[in-house]
């Protein structure tokens, strides 16, 4: 059919789009996290690792923060003003401080781990 | 308290939810709808919902109450009830998300692959929601006594039925909004009045000895012991007294007292003079609606204290209705982002609490002897303003007090029934989880008309301690070790969380009555904590062959960013 319009001989395929993937690299991490291999589960262990970090600095700070209160009010003479003060308003900022800090990073660290993967994927 | 007013509150809660929940029924058509809202509720509604959820009558009446009886060291509850979601952010909240599991007892088969482990976390989450809504029926039932006079198990009935109707017509979804709306109906019911009553404190001259230990009375005033106490003087005290004090009937007596113990019989009246020290009770029975085991406090305050602060900073996070929530959120960082609103909202409403804890030792001191201490948020508005405008304030309180009572059950009927339905009745469709619903109520509504003189607020404290002991170490070393295997997790929740219980159980009980041992099992978090995870380490370790085959790429999919998470991730619309 010499004469036919190339615009009528167009069809259009449906289909989940598909990621394009290089055809070579030895180092692709993505694969390596799908496909359950020693250097996948390094990469996950990595990121595991670096979200423990965040969180245990946290709670490092939130125990010096709160651990010796109960120590203080305990010895200190006259504390009971002092007592109502921070218990009842001053520890409440700190704490939501200290969650915006913690999610902040945690997003940081995902944020890099994607980036890494996919920076060598490519 | 004016019950013209109350009433008309209290039925425009309930009436108020039962809308809201409709309009949620309208647009809950499937099974994932009525689990977890099909899992598209974004963080700013989700948030509202998991505050309006968790803040319970305990934190709405009984923390000012506690803190009026007992003083600042009680503040230690709301600060734990914050920071609890603090952990829960740090180790467990994306990782649960990503799980892609329903419920607890759903997380411990798909990290474990064992259904026993499965059962087993099961009933843990039927018997810590139990547990936990046996005072917030009994709450109800003591809330509206007190407005109305009406027969005790009333309350708890109402609450019960709307909750039944509620959560078996609409499930997760209708609960969603019910649960934001309350967040904002109890803030709202808790900073206006409080504004008011801090105007009226402003105008009575800004009277600081709030601060000071011991409270005094202000002004001459008339207290009617309703139940018998035990008054501990530690200094001699003069009183007049209409009564029986230390076995002698008075007639308007006027009456030295030394320093030491006296025995007050029920019915006696006592009538204080201006500026004298308000006595320490010590109460037969305790029917308090807040966590109280006061008693081991005298003895062994600095324990208590960081056995309390431990309890309930860890035990959040296993706390059913809270770990639920956590389903609804669309993906990790949603669910992340949901808990820091989660924390400021809890925070602003916290600031409250202490308010009225504080106004009520300068303008009701005397509720420390009647037992009504729990109604201090209540009555400060009749007792510092007066009038129709006090009337006004006193009824939205009452409204908002329904609130609490209602939201808390809600969520915790919908988890409890969530496990029954799955667990235990024959198949999963939406008919069997209206069974589970009934179900879930039936339990604690029967068993608070059984036990009625019960300490209630034990139970709360109880929940706590059991859920840090158990949950704890199984959602910390599912989430982040390795090696934990189905044999550690059923043995450390098993002697972690059964201990607890059983210390408890036995405190609720009376034995050992004082010493050291009762401090130790009244408070059992710091012990039964680390023996928890200690088992579940130590078993784990022991059986090493039999770390499920697919633990890796479990751990993988509770850590990676959803984007890379194998595929399986859709881009998801917002509610």
């Amino acid at each position: 059919m010499p004469n036919q319009d190339p615009a009528e001989r167009r069809v259009v395929v449906t289909g989940p789009p598909r990621r394009t993937r290089p055809a070579s690299g030895y180092y692709r991490p993505r694969t390596e996290i799908d496909e359950q291999t020693t250097l996948g589960h390094t990469y996950v262990r990595s990121l595991m690792r670096s979200q423990l970090r965040a969180a245990m600095a946290v709670v490092a700070v939130l125990g010096l923060l709160i651990g010796p209160l109960p120590l203080l009010f305990a010895t200190m003479p006259d504390s009971d003003r002092l007592e109502w003060t921070v218990l009842g308003f001053c520890l409440y900022p700190p704490l939501v401080l200290l969650a915006r800090w913690y999610v902040r990073r945690a997003e940081r660290n995902e944020r890099d781990f994607v980036r890494l993967v996919e920076d060598q994927d490519r | 308290m004016n019950e013209n007013l109350a009433v008309p509150a209290v039925a425009l809660v309930v009436l108020a939810t039962v809308f809201v929940g409709a309009f949620g029924l309208r647009i809950s058509r499937t099974t994932s709808d009525f689990y977890v809202a099909s899992r598209t509720v974004g963080p700013r509604l989700n948030a509202a919902a998991i505050s309006g959820e968790y803040l319970s009558a305990a934190s709405f009446l009984g923390i000012a109450g506690l803190v009026l009886v007992q003083g600042p060291d009680m503040l230690w509850y709301p600060v734990g009830y914050t920071a609890g979601y603090l952990v829960l952010l740090l180790f467990v909240a994306a990782p649960l998300r990503r799980s892609g599991a329903y419920t607890l007892p759903d997380f411990a088969e798909a990290r474990l692959a064992s259904s026993a482990v499965r059962r087993l976390a099961g009933a843990f989450v039927v018997g810590v929601g139990w547990l936990y809504l046996l005072p917030q029926l009994q709450g109800a039932g003591l809330t509206l006594t007190v407005l109305t006079g009406a027969p005790d198990w009333l309350g708890g009935v109402i609450v019960a039925v709307v909750v039944v109707a509620i959560v078996a017509a609409g499930g997760m979804r209708s609960i969603t909004f019910v649960q934001a709306f309350q967040y904002w109906l109890k803030l709202t019911a808790l900073l206006v009045p409080a504004l008011f009553l801090v105007v009226a404190w402003q105008g009575d001259g800004a009277p600081h000895h709030a601060f000071d230990e011991p409270a005094a009375f202000r002004e001459q005033r008339s207290v009617r012991v309703d139940d018998g106490l035990d008054l501990r003087l530690e200094r001699p005290l003069t009183v007049t007294v209409s009564g029986t004090v230390d076995g002698r009937p008075h007639e308007d007596q006027q009456l030295r007292l030394f320093a030491g113990t006296h025995r007050i019989e029920a019915g006696t009246q006592l009538t204080f003079a201006e500026g004298a020290a308000v006595p320490e009770a010590e109460r037969d029975g305790d029917g308090g609606l807040s966590p109280s085991q006061a008693e081991s406090r005298g003895e062994r305050p600095l324990y208590a204290t960081y056995g309390l602060i431990l309890a309930t900073f860890l035990g959040t996070m296993g706390l059913p209705h809270v770990v639920v929530r956590f389903y609804t959120s669309p993906h990790g960082v949603a669910a992340r982002r949901t808990t820091v609103a989660v924390l400021g909202l809890i925070g602003a409403f916290y600031l409250l609490p202490p308010v009225y804890g504080a106004l009520g030792r300068l303008y009701a001191p005397e509720l420390t002897l009647t037992g009504d201490a729990d109604a201090a948020v209540l009555l400060l508005p009749e007792r510092m303003i007066g009038g129709l405008g006090g009337d006004l304030l006193g009824a939205l309180i009452a409204g908002g007090a329904f609130a609490a009572f209602l939201s808390t059950a809600s969520g915790l009927t919908m988890a409890v029934a969530g496990v029954l339905t799955q667990d235990v009745l024959p198949s999963r469709g939406v008919r069997h989880f209206r069974l589970g619903t009934l179900l879930a109520m039936a339990v604690p509504l029967a068993a608070s008309a059984l036990v009625g003189g019960l300490p209630v607020a034990d139970a709360v404290g109880l929940a706590f301690a059991v859920s840090a002991s158990s949950f704890c170490p199984l959602l910390v070393l599912g989430i982040w070790w390795r090696r934990l295997t189905p044999q550690g997790a059923a043995a450390g929740m098993l002697v972690g969380g059964g201990s607890a219980l059983l210390a408890v159980a036995a405190t609720m009980a009376g034995f050992p009555g004082t010493g050291a041992l009762h401090a130790l099992l009244a408070w059992p978090a710091l012990w039964s904590v680390p023996l928890g995870f200690l088992t579940m380490i130590l078993v784990s370790l022991a059986t090493p062959s039999r770390v499920p085959a697919g633990t890796a790429a479990i751990l993988a999919r509770f850590h990676l960013p959803e984007e890379l998470a194998g595929g399986q991730v859709r881009p998801e619309v917002k509610a």
